[in-house]
């Protein structure tokens, strides 16, 4: 797939001084949900702001479908939605109101039958009358996207679209996105929700201390980086773990009740079947297992660690 | 251009206004009746004539730029000032907008504002004096070149601005002076050599004497010369606001 945004060594210094982007190159592809991870004040806002507008780049390019987001602005920025971190609504603004300027400020014509399907959609529609002021913090999140959608851009951000934010919401707001997605609409949203990237995205890239770590496929990801756990429950607590099985690197459970060992799901051998027979061989009785499978969480923090 | 988007600033700063009308108006309504009792009746029985003008006459134009001209800047500063306080500013500077755009949506909000609040004085002001025009075209261009510079003025006013303080700072200290010492109450012969001297380095001078000359055809510096210090006024201000433009002084990181 073509690339739709393009970042190639961004770099992005604060009048602070702060260096908040080191040489940033990113590749979002149309039509693709792409997962920025990364810990707070990792500069995945800065990233954002950049692409939008909202901030200069100090130095590097930025082009979204081929134009130049500096040089070019209005051509890059049509097609551009953003729903920022911050809930900022005007407060005396109807719903309806509010999504009609935004709507009207990127120059499109008004459609109120679009944006009538949008708040039925963001089931915004029996609000359209209230000022924002008297909505609760997931229904401005709404409002939030409404806007965004509001000009209905080919590129949408969600700069962390679930921070505070009832499940409820939550599996609605997933529910647009997907709707999104197969509309084509190009989808980057920042969480620190891991589960949430693992759900839905297509592409992780994580980023700290403003630079990319890395940027992959989920499932490859998944797949190059995912270990598994096997913990093994014994019938006795044992002191310390027999000689004849230091070669599984095993970790012993505070209680000496359990053992976990962990493989690599993707080897051509796992070692399990070896492990198993060590163990009788050793005598410990087992009374149960378990596998667990890292998380993506797992290996974020590991990479952060690792920059570290 | 981006047509639809200046329209649509303009159309939601308006509502705002609309929104907050009645206190918007019945303000300077009070306090022109005010100013009326105070200097048009009370000073105003003492003095009667100012160069061949009824003295409650008189100060109507000066009254009238006096207000418009805070209005201009505090309608202006505030209406730019408070979406970059609140943090929807944000929605402004992601839009395909120039800067330019920008400006004309949220300026022409804010000389639309402060040109009804003048009409409605001048109005106002019907009611206890009889006022001729002389030259209305003249004057609706005084007051509407007024209403736009500064308008202007307050935008800058409103991006410089870190806080409330500030956003207050400027009107009270730099022009409540100068409209006060611009002749809106006084003529400018009526003071000693020296003041006249001093008093021809306020621009305000220049606005009232000019608007005053388009109600009753006198005036205290020619009628050119009024025009050329809107001009030059003017042009500083959209100068300094393509600087902020070029730059993204205070709102663009
Ligand atoms: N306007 C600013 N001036 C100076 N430093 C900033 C500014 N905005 C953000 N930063 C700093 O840049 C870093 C990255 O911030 P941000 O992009 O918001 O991170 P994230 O969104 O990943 O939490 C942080 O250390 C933050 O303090
Ligand atoms: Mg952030």
């Amino acid at each position: 797939m073509a690339a739709i945004v393009s970042v190639e060594n961004l770099r992005k210094v604060y009048d602070s001084g702060f260096e908040a982007l080191k040489g940033v190159d990113l590749e979002i592809r149309e039509g693709e949900i792409l997962a920025l991870l990364g810990p707070n004040g990792a500069g995945k806002t800065t990233l954002i702001s950049t692409i939008c507008g909202i901030t200069r780049p100090t130095s590097g390019r930025v082009t979204v479908a081929g134009h130049d987001v500096v040089t070019d602005y209005r051509a890059s920025r049509r097609l551009i939605g953003l729903v920022p971190q911050e809930i900022t609504l005007e407060p005396f603004t109807k719903v309806m109101v509010a999504a009609r300027f935004t709507r009207g400020l990127f120059g499109k014509a008004p459609d109120d039958a679009y944006i009538e399907r949008l708040l039925r959609q963001l089931s915004l529609w029996d609000k359209r009358e209230a000022m924002t002021k008297e909505l609760s913090g997931g229904m401005k999140r709404r409002v939030l996207i409404a806007k965004a959608l509001a000009h209905q851009p080919r590129i949408l951000f969600l700069d962390e679209p679930t921070a505070g934010v009832d499940v409820d919401l939550r599996k609605s707001m997933w529910e647009v996105v997907e709707a999104l997605r197969a509309d084509g609409v190009t989808i980057i949203l920042t969480t620190h929700y891991i589960e949430e990237a693992e759900a839905i995205a297509d592409r992780i890239a994580v980023i700290n201390g403003g630079r990319i770590l890395l940027v992959e496929e989920k499932d490859r990801l998944m797949r190059r980086m995912g270990r598994k756990e096997l913990t093994i429950e014994l019938q006795c607590p044992i002191d310390a773990i027999p000689e004849t099985l230091a070669a599984f690197e095993l970790v012993r459970g505070e209680d000496g009740q359990t053992l976990t060992y962990s493989y690599d799901r993707a080897a051509e051998r796992t070692g399990i079947v070896t492990l198993l027979s060590a163990l009788s061989e050793a005598g410990l009785v087992l009374r149960d297992l378990q596998t667990r499978q890292n998380s993506l969480e797992d290996i974020f923090v590991g990479l952060v660690r690792e920059e570290a | 251009m981006n047509w639809r988007a200046i329209w649509t600033i303009y159309r939601s700063e308006m509502a705002r206004t609309f929104r907050t009308l009645v206190q918007s108006l019945v303000a300077p309504i009070i306090s022109t009746s005010l100013y009326f009792v105070v200097f048009g009746t009370a000073i105003g029985s003492r003095i009667e004539t100012v160069e061949g003008i009824d003295y409650g006459a008189f100060i109507v134009p000066g009254l009238i730029m006096l207000t418009v001209l805070m209005q201009s800047i505090s309608n202006a500063s505030f209406g730019i000032y408070f979406p970059k306080f609140i943090g929807t500013i944000y929605e402004v500077l992601s839009a395909p907008v120039s800067f330019l755009e920008v400006v004309i949506g949220y300026v022409g909000a804010a000389a639309t504002k402060s040109l009804m609040i003048g009409l409605v004085i001048y109005v106002t002001a019907n009611l206890f004096v009889t006022l001729p025009v002389k030259h209305p075209f003249a004057a609706l261009g005084f007051l509407v070149l007024t209403c736009v510079s500064f308008a202007l003025f307050g935008f800058i006013i409103g991006i410089w601005a870190k806080n409330f303080e500030q956003l207050q700072l400027v009107p009270l200290l730099v022009i409540n002076p100068l409209v006060f010492l611009g002749g809106a109450f006084y003529s400018i012969s009526m003071l000693p050599p020296v003041w006249q001297t001093i008093t021809l380095f306020n621009p305000v001078v220049y606005l009232i004497s000019g608007f005053r000359w388009s109600f009753f055809g006198t005036a205290d510096v020619g009628v050119g010369l009024s025009l050329a210090a809107i001009g030059v006024f003017t042009g500083a201000c959209l100068l300094a606001i393509w600087w902020i433009f070029r730059t993204g002084w205070r709102i663009r990181s």
